[in-house]
């Protein structure tokens, strides 16, 4: 139990600060981790996150998720602080230096280069969710309409949500 | 007609206003913070929010927990940061623990665990419309794309690890970035 753990801490906290230009970036790396440490099959981690987007709050609850699966109640605590507690002191400290920098054009220049770094890793998010989940046709068509209708239309994320875990439920998408 | 508040938050004050961003903010509570932030508490103007949010986005780490904890610290210092953060998650990481249990614990009848992978596939149809968006920008700079397409190329078709290709790309995309505007 407590090298469980000590694994889920030190997994989280390094990935904690990998997660460049936020937690999307760090889906396909959870993914991997959850693989092979046995936390959770491809199929079984994209259910987890999207529990964890059904839920309210910040979008890196999934991390909670791996750790209760891995360890119960204690895991999921110990994967959350550990997961928050190295960015956060990051910020902490860079926060009370941050006037010195802000418009330093080295600044900007970091900014501009870890952009298209972050686009890559969320495009990869999308691609291995979405591999571990459109287990057939009809299933790829709600992924296709739930990504249509979230760029097209203003319509809440939850619906979409709701609407998949509907035709779920009611066998039409086996 | 809110007067404007003078006086730093108080801790319970930071807490609870936190809390309830957490709690009400589904796929997005960035802006939620934002209304909360600078229209209803007036914490921040406009400018002071856009500001502190460049340095969230800066740095690694979910960026409404950095949010947090900049602010916090920001009238309160290390108390502030703790008391701006724990509202934050404490609320829903409670929903998200009771869900997974619920789950974990009707994930044999047939239709639960086919909802829920009619969820996972809504849910995995939302992350690709999110990478459609941040991608569009990219369009007209090749070197953007191109740096893209690596980090996409190592991750999701070789699977290597996170960091060692953050490692060798972070660097040269730095290198070869031009800043915007």
């Amino acid at each position: 139990m407590t090298g469980v753990l000590l694994t889920l801490a030190a997994v989280a906290a390094v990935l904690s600060l990998q997660a460049v230009g936020g937690a999307n970036a760090l889906i396909p790396e959870l993914q991997r981790q959850a693989l092979l440490r046995g936390w959770a099959s491809p199929p079984e981690f994209a259910a987890l996150f999207a529990l964890a987007q059904a839920a309210p709050g910040p979008n890196m609850l999934v991390v909670t998720l791996l750790g209760q699966r891995a360890a119960g109640v204690v895991g999921a605590l110990v994967a959350t602080l550990a997961f928050v507690l190295p960015s956060s002191v990051l910020t902490f400290v860079v926060a009370g230096v941050w006037e010195r920098f802000r418009t330093a054009p080295w600044r900007q220049r970091v900014q501009a280069g870890l952009t298209p770094v972050t686009v890559g890793l969320v495009m990869a998010a999308a691609v291995l969710l979405c591999r571990a989940s459109a287990g057939n046709l009809r299933m790829l068509l709600v992924i296709a309409v739930s990504a249509a209708a979230l760029l097209a239309t203003k319509l809440h994320p939850l619906w979409l949500l709701g609407l998949g875990a509907a035709l779920g439920a009611a066998g039409l998408l086996r | 007609m809110p007067p404007p508040e003078p006086a730093p938050p108080s801790l319970p004050r930071l807490f609870g206003s936190f809390f309830a961003v957490g709690m009400m903010g589904f796929g997005g509570v960035l802006p939620l913070a934002r209304r909360m932030i600078v229209e209803r508490q007036r914490w921040l103007t406009a400018a002071e929010f856009t500001d502190l949010l460049a340095l969230c986005q800066f740095l690694p780490g979910p960026n409404i927990a950095n949010l947090s904890v900049a602010l916090g610290r920001r009238f309160h210092g290390p108390a502030g940061a703790f008391a701006a953060l724990a509202g934050l998650l404490g609320g829903p990481v409670a929903v998200v623990l009771v869900l997974g249990a619920v789950f974990d614990r009707f994930a044999a009848v047939p239709a639960v665990a086919d909802g829920l992978a009619g969820m996972a596939a809504a849910a995995s149809g939302l992350v690709l419309a999110t990478a459609l968006r941040i991608a569009a920008p990219l369009r007209r700079r090749p070197v953007g794309v191109a740096v893209a397409a690596v980090a996409f190329g190592a991750i999701a078709l070789l699977r290597l690890p996170l960091l060692p290709v953050l490692l060798a790309l972070v660097p040269a995309a730095i290198l070869s970035a031009r800043p915007e505007r």
